[in-house]
């Protein structure tokens, strides 16, 4: 059993120093990802307490959050440098994109919000 | 037998309202136009009728009605006409003319020297005007001081007579004066009072051909009268604006005035037909008690010109009764009056004709009415004519007598009878049931197992008994007094249960006789499936029947089937049959409750713990030490880029005030521009930092 906690010991470990090496324009990019999901568990925890009662503010605030995650991801891989596959795009361009889509998801999320 | 009774007066309501509107035919004047009259001429607190023309039309209306009215009035009114003529240099003639009409009819002790100087001011003013109705009251004012017994003569009556001729109209109407364009009716009869004036003011005979004139004028005006389906006549103006238009009260009674008054002067026969005179004396008869002092004072005045002038007299044909009863043998009683209910000279009153509702003749023989001299009243026995219950138009035929005076025979033409008069009379009798049976069938053979003869005569009552198998009949006949078959308003067969669910039924009838089958297999639903005892009552009624009945048959004792699952329920019977005249049950209204909303608290400590991740990812980035060096330095790309920024926060504080208070519309109105300055400084911006980016690789 110590054995297996080392092990994972180790990996995490690994991971971490892994990760170190990560540019840190994706670690803010990863960075925003953590606090958008959080701040969806946070509203899916605030329904499981008080109900669903304005449901329709509900999947506002929940799918505003994945899908401003789901856009940062897309962004993610189009930054990242070792993705051979978009090499030729350059990253402002991405960035604008991301802009965009933002703002889109959100006029929808807006709408919808009651 | 209450409820019976009831009903029986219920029939005799209906019946009495069904033959109400017969009785409301033309009556000669009567003790209630007397009180009408002294009720719409009432004198106001001070003891007068108000201004003088009113003050004329009531002392006129209560002359010509014999109405006496206390010395005090009299002398009020007097003096009212005195205080006018005491200066007539200042008066219009309209005045002087009211105020010396007042005098000529309650005979006041007037100055008489005063009246030459009325007379000379009256002589000005019909020298000076061409307007009608000055020349009007100018000449009706001299005409009234010649009638109190003064010498008045007209000296240039030829010239007075033409100015108003000068204002007649082809169709027999007349101008007010040269100015105007319309022609009035209104006008006609009272430049026909005017004419008929100054022929009796003249000293000399007028021209005999402008009498002649004047009488095809007069013809002609007759041509233009108007006339209701039920024989009456009147005059209306056509072609007249509201502020001249006067009623056809008002006109007609100009027309009668003008006429009767030129009728009574000129010396040749008006060749107007009696029928137009009598529907004329008809129209102001049928406004029964007028409604307002003007009319009471038109109505009265040309009836009593009517009555007593030279040409024509009216004669007034009016049942006794519109209601016959075969019954009590009832006689047809006629009687012939003037207007005002005075007895006519001996004539002969005919019914020439009877016809049905339909209009189909019943008979045509032309039978003579006898005389009762003692009642004043023509009478028929009704039996001989052989006429069944029902409503009839009778048409009488009244012939003046010439032969109980043979030494005057202008009597036909004097008096107005219009020929025929026909009036609806309504006939009444008992009506006979006969062959009256009930009995129960069976369904499919129709073998009868039990027939009952009732006679409604005696007091009998049959019990019977069925089930939903079999059927139940009823067939009787009814016939009038005469032996003809009846098919009366109202027949209905009722069952009623012991706990008070009535059934009505209709009873069909056809010529022969009344049948009704009632099929207790397709009734059971309407009978709600509930067996029992059932009272049976049969109604007949009619307003030509005067045995009108509701009465209890027997009763009956149903045996119906168990009642299914979801049968109908029979309604609630209510304990108060009145009761549904009372207050509704209110209403209460639903509303959707409100969600149930958790404690504010709750939801305040939820928005915190929101920004925890926000604030986690602004320590974490701190941490991470990221800086904003990559911001571009030179100033016209540092605009760019925070343009860029400042355009992101415009359009989400847009989308802000979207959520607050903006509409879909007006949001992507704003969205559009800030899109496309956001499409414009976040190229400029990037494009920058990408270009330094790859420079930075290349360098």
């Amino acid at each position: 059993m110590p054995k297996a906690t080392n092990d994972a010991k180790l990996l995490i470990q690994s991971l971490g120093k892994a990760y170190a090496a990560t540019p840190t324009n994706l670690k803010i990019i990863d960075l925003y990802m953590v606090f958008a999901v959080a701040t969806a568990l946070i509203q899916v925890v605030y329904m499981g307490v008080v109900g669903s009662f304005p449901f329709n503010s509900f999947l506002s605030g929940i799918l505003s959050c994945i899908g401003t995650a789901v856009l940062a991801v897309c962004l993610r891989i189009q930054v990242n440098k070792d993705n051979k596959e978009f090499k030729d795009l350059p990253p402002e361009r991405a960035f604008a994109d991301f802009v965009l889509c933002n703002l889109v998801l959100h006029l929808v999320i807006m709408n919808f919000l009651g | 037998m209450a409820g019976g009774r009831s009903a029986l007066a219920t029939l005799v309501l209906l019946l009495a309202a069904a033959v109400a509107p017969l009785s409301c035919s033309v009556r000669p004047v009567s003790d209630a136009h007397r009180s009408a009259a002294a009720e719409l001429f009432a004198a106001s607190p001070d003891g007068s009728f108000g201004n003088l023309e009113r003050t004329y039309e009531a002392v006129r209306t209560f002359q010509i009605l014999e109405v006496e009215k206390d010395k005090s009035l009299t002398g009020k009114a007097c003096k009212l006409a005195a205080e006018k003529l005491a200066f007539p240099s200042s008066s219009p003639a309209k005045d002087l003319f009211h105020a010396v009409r007042i005098i000529s009819v309650l005979r006041c002790s007037v100055d008489s020297s005063g009246y030459d100087d009325v007379a000379a001011r009256l002589k000005a003013v019909i020298k000076e005007t061409n307007s009608l109705l000055e020349l009007y009251y100018s000449v009706g004012g001299l005409l009234s001081i010649k009638e109190q017994g003064h010498n008045i003569v007209l000296p240039d009556a030829d010239s007075a007579f033409h100015a108003i001729k000068a204002l007649s109209q082809n169709d027999g109407r007349w101008r007010y004066d040269t100015n105007s364009v319309e022609s009035s009716t209104f006008a006609a009869g009272i430049a026909l009072e005017a004419l008929a004036g100054i022929v009796s003011l003249a000293n000399a005979e007028v021209d005999p051909s402008m009498i002649g004139v004047v009488k095809n004028d007069v013809v002609k005006l007759f041509d233009t009268i108007k006339s209701y389906e039920d024989g009456t006549f009147y005059f209306d103006e056509e072609h007249v604006d509201a502020t001249e238009y006067k009623g056809p009260i008002t006109t007609s009674a100009s027309v009668v005035r003008g006429v009767t008054s030129f009728a009574n002067v000129a010396s040749v026969k008006l060749n107007i037909p009696g029928e137009k005179i009598l529907g004329l004396a008809k129209f102001f008869l049928a406004i029964g008690l007028p409604g307002s002092a003007k009319d009471c004072f038109n109505q009265i005045e040309s009836l009593s010109l009517l009555e007593n002038n030279r040409a024509f007299v009216p004669l007034i044909l009016s049942l006794h009764s519109k209601v016959l009863s075969l019954t009590s043998k009832d006689q047809l009683k006629v009687e012939v009056t003037t207007v005002f209910g005075y007895s006519a000279p001996p004539l002969r009153v005919n019914l020439v004709q009877v016809l049905g509702s339909d209009s189909k003749v019943i008979s045509t023989e032309n039978k003579e009415l006898q005389f009762d001299l003692d009642n004043n009243v023509h009478y028929l026995d009704i039996s001989p004519l052989k006429i069944d219950v029902g409503k009839y138009s009778t048409v009488f035929e009244v012939l003046v007598n010439c032969i109980n005076f043979p030494s005057e025979p202008e009597h036909e033409t004097i008096y107005a009878t219009g020929g025929r008069n026909t009036e609806t009379i309504f006939v009444t009798g008992l009506i006979k049931v006969d062959n009256m049976e009930i009995g129960i069938s069976d369904n499919d053979a129709g073998t009868v197992e039990s027939v009952q003869k009732i006679d409604l005569q005696k007091d009998t009552s049959v019990s019977l008994s069925a089930n939903h198998l079999q059927k139940l009949r009823l067939t009787f006949q009814l016939s009038t007094p005469l032996g003809n078959k009846f098919k009366p308003h109202q027949v209905f067969l009722k069952l009623k249960h012991e706990n008070n669910v009535e059934h009505l039924f209709v009873v069909p009838g056809t010529a022969r006789q009344f049948k009704i089958i009632l099929d207790f297999l397709g009734l059971v639903e309407k009978f709600y499936y509930i067996s029992g005892k059932y009272d049976l009552e049969l109604a007949v009624g009619d307003a030509a029947m005067e045995n009108s009945f509701l009465r209890a048959l027997g009763h009956l004792e149903l045996d119906l089937p168990e009642a299914p699952e979801r049968a109908p329920h029979p309604p609630a019977q209510a304990v108060d049959p009145f009761s549904k005249f009372g207050p509704k049950e209110e209403i209460s209204h639903i509303f959707r409750s409100p969600e149930k909303r958790p404690p504010k608290e709750l939801s305040l400590a939820f928005m915190g713990l929101t920004l925890l991740p926000f604030v986690g990812f602004l320590i974490v980035l701190v941490r991470l030490g990221v800086n904003l060096k990559n911001f571009p330095s030179l100033p016209a790309p540092a605009a760019f880029a925070s343009l860029f920024h400042a355009g992101i926060g415009a359009v989400l504080l847009l989308y802000v005030l979207f959520w607050v208070k903006l509409d879909l519309f007006t949001t992507l109105k704003y969205l559009s521009f800030l899109g496309v300055f956001l499409v414009f400084v976040g190229h400029s911006a990037l494009s920058y930092l990408s270009s330094t980016s790859t420079k930075h690789k290349t360098a």
